[in-house]
């Protein structure tokens, strides 16, 4: 896995295929004709080869800048390359050398499994033979070689979703796009879903995928951009970016009344690196939960505050979200 | 499992990027055969039954009956080859296109193959060309046999070769209008307040000329695109019933193809590119 760690972007008629970031953009910016901003400035580069996650709530503009990077969303301002080629010049050839799959169940309802990805492979330019030998492969990848020639309605919903992902792959592509590729289906298909993820990764694919799933986030990704209003507010490894927190523990408390004093005294609490007010209570950052929670219950009582409920957990990419916007991924 | 090197390449760098578009183009056009096949005899009831039962009505039925002219059959030749025209276009690429557009969403699959956006657009509207050049052909064996007296055709090719693509060209794109602009939901009300009205008022029943003596309707109804098919084939298939001049059916239709071809293409490109 190469990165090249390049600045300046070469142009498309100089690259050499193969080298330089899979995906870059610069002040990429989509402000939709409602005026919404759906993306300011966005500045990202992705390796080749990587798993990269786009990590934020509905609403964080995943989506939009899926869809400038796969030609389907014209950027307001910036730019953007996908393997090199600039996006909004050179739209039919970057469509050449990605393979996308949209929120939406795009299957062409009118023919079978098989024909949705022979005729794919016709679209990107392979003749009658090769399609069929690559549809075949496809079908033994995703794992639907026995349901080949059913109409796409019979399959499951997981089924389709990992047809979807398969038909955006027969052509062989540099980056594949993956937006929110398991909203919707059930925890077991999920699965079967990351596996075939980690199998593709592993044979070196560059994916690019977006996500509200924080699990889906730190589990398949090597590394997450935190995304929020259209921009990105920390971009790392799963771990790097649950460390930068620099808290073990997590202990989030619903009690009442939240007041001044109570902040005060647990913020001083031996252990305690922080405390804020998060979406579900007041949450507490500490280097260690060991002698914590005597100490935060004494803390409370000395306040004549109610302790209505108390968690620990380790950091999560969702707590990291939290720290930085003082929201919920679910929101 | 084969899958993936590292060094992908791209099936279609092998070809010269033009004629990747080209090849992409007619791949699509092979999708859209395979499905006509495979749905090719609803295709066939839905382009023959209305044409049928018209001729069958009113160039058989009422002239048995003693109730209608003989000569009718004649007059509706190229009406109702023109209104099956129409009607096969416009459907042929609005009813899938809104289906697309909406509920199955499946436009987004066809918009990401390597080429340009109105390049899909172009070739639904050349898919639907060749659907509705086949409707043309499939109905006029009807019109021709059912009447109880044999319509006397004279057919000029020249015009019989100009005037049913022109014709089929205006039709699709106006079905590539209305499939990209109109609302999902509103489409059954656009074939009530625009499809049905231009199909009864398309000069299908009267030759144009015909109708001096209501001149206000004669002139409204020069904005119905099927007035000047009718009035194209009648020239080129029964001219001795008289028709509209020449220039007059290849103006009207270029017009046609123009207007409709730009909006269409148009009002595609907005609908999946935001």
């Amino acid at each position: 896995m190469a990165d090249t760690g390049t600045t300046v972007m070469p142009r498309a008629e100089q690259r050499e295929p193969g080298s330089g970031p899979a995906i870059r953009t610069r002040e990429l910016v989509k402000r939709y004709s409602n005026g919404t901003l759906a993306v300011d400035r966005l500045e990202l580069e992705v390796r080749q080869g990587e798993i990269f996650g786009l990590l934020g709530p509905n609403g964080a503009g995943k989506t939009t800048t899926v869809g400038m990077l796969t030609t389907r969303v014209t950027p307001t301002a910036g730019e953007a390359w996908v393997a090199g080629v600039e996006v909004r010049r050179h739209a039919v050839q970057v469509k050449r050398l990605i393979g996308v799959v949209t929120q939406s169940n795009t299957l062409d309802r009118s023919l079978t499994v098989q024909e949705n990805l022979y005729y794919h492979g016709r679209y990107f330019g392979l003749n009658g033979r090769e399609a069929a030998v690559e549809a075949d492969r496809i079908l033994e990848m995703v794992r639907l070689k026995e349901r080949a020639r059913a109409p796409v309605d019979q399959l499951s919903g997981g089924m389709q979703q990992r047809l979807l992902i398969g038909r955006a792959l027969v052509h062989r592509p540099q980056v594949l796009f993956l937006d929110e590729p398991t909203a919707g289906i059930d925890p077991q298909a999920r699965l079967a879903l990351w596996e075939i993820l980690r199998e593709l990764h592993e044979g070196g694919q560059t994916i690019l995928l977006t996500t509200h799933y924080m699990e889906e986030a730190d589990r398949l990704c090597e590394r997450v951009a935190i995304m929020d209003r259209g921009r990105i507010l920390a971009l790392g490894s799963p771990e790097d970016l649950k460390r930068s927190l620099g808290a073990e523990t997590i202990m989030t408390l619903q009690v009442e009344p939240m007041s001044e004093r109570l902040v005060a005294g647990l913020s001083g609490l031996p252990g305690v690196l922080g405390v804020e007010r998060g979406p579900r209570g007041l949450d507490l950052y500490a280097d260690g939960a060991r002698g914590l929670l005597p100490r935060v219950v004494e803390t409370a009582l000395a306040e004549n505050a109610e302790l209505h409920d108390l968690s620990l957990a380790a950091p999560t990419l969702e707590t990291v979200f939290i720290k930085l916007t003082g929201r919920d991924l679910r929101e | 499992m084969t899958a993936g090197s590292v060094t992908f390449s791209s099936a279609t760098s092998r070809r010269a990027p033009r004629l990747a578009v080209v090849w992409t183009f007619l791949a699509l056009m092979q999708r859209d055969a395979r499905v006509l096949r495979r749905e090719f005899l609803p295709f066939l009831l839905r382009t023959v039954v209305q044409p049928f039962l018209f001729v069958f009505v009113f160039a058989y039925v009422l002239p048995k009956i003693g109730q209608g002219q003989r000569g009718f059959g004649e007059v509706l030749v190229a009406g109702l080859m023109g209104s099956s025209i129409i009607l096969q276009g416009i459907q042929a690429v609005a009813i899938p296109l809104v289906q697309e557009f909406s509920f199955t969403r499946e436009i987004e699959d066809r918009v990401m193959a390597p080429l340009p956006v109105w390049g899909v657009a172009v070739e639904k509207i050349v898919f639907a060309f060749l659907q509705s050049l086949l409707a043309a052909a499939v109905v006029f064996p009807l019109l021709y046999l059912v009447p109880l007296q044999r319509p006397d055709i004279r057919v000029q090719p020249l015009v019989l070769a100009t005037v049913l693509p022109l014709g089929a060209l205006v039709s699709t794109s106006l079905g590539l209008w209305i499939g990209s602009a109109v609302n999902p939901r509103q489409v059954p009300l656009v074939f009530s307040l625009i499809v049905i009205p231009v199909t009864f008022l398309g000069a299908v029943y009267y030759p144009w000329a015909a109708l001096s003596s209501i001149r206000w309707l004669q002139v409204l109804t020069l904005v119905n695109p099927l007035v000047y098919m009718s009035e194209g084939l009648r020239a080129a298939l029964t001219p001795q019933l008289g028709h509209m001049h020449y220039l007059a059916v290849y103006g009207g239709l270029l017009a046609g193809v123009a207007v409709f071809g730009y909006f269409g293409v148009r009002a595609f490109i907005r609908r999946v590119v935001s």
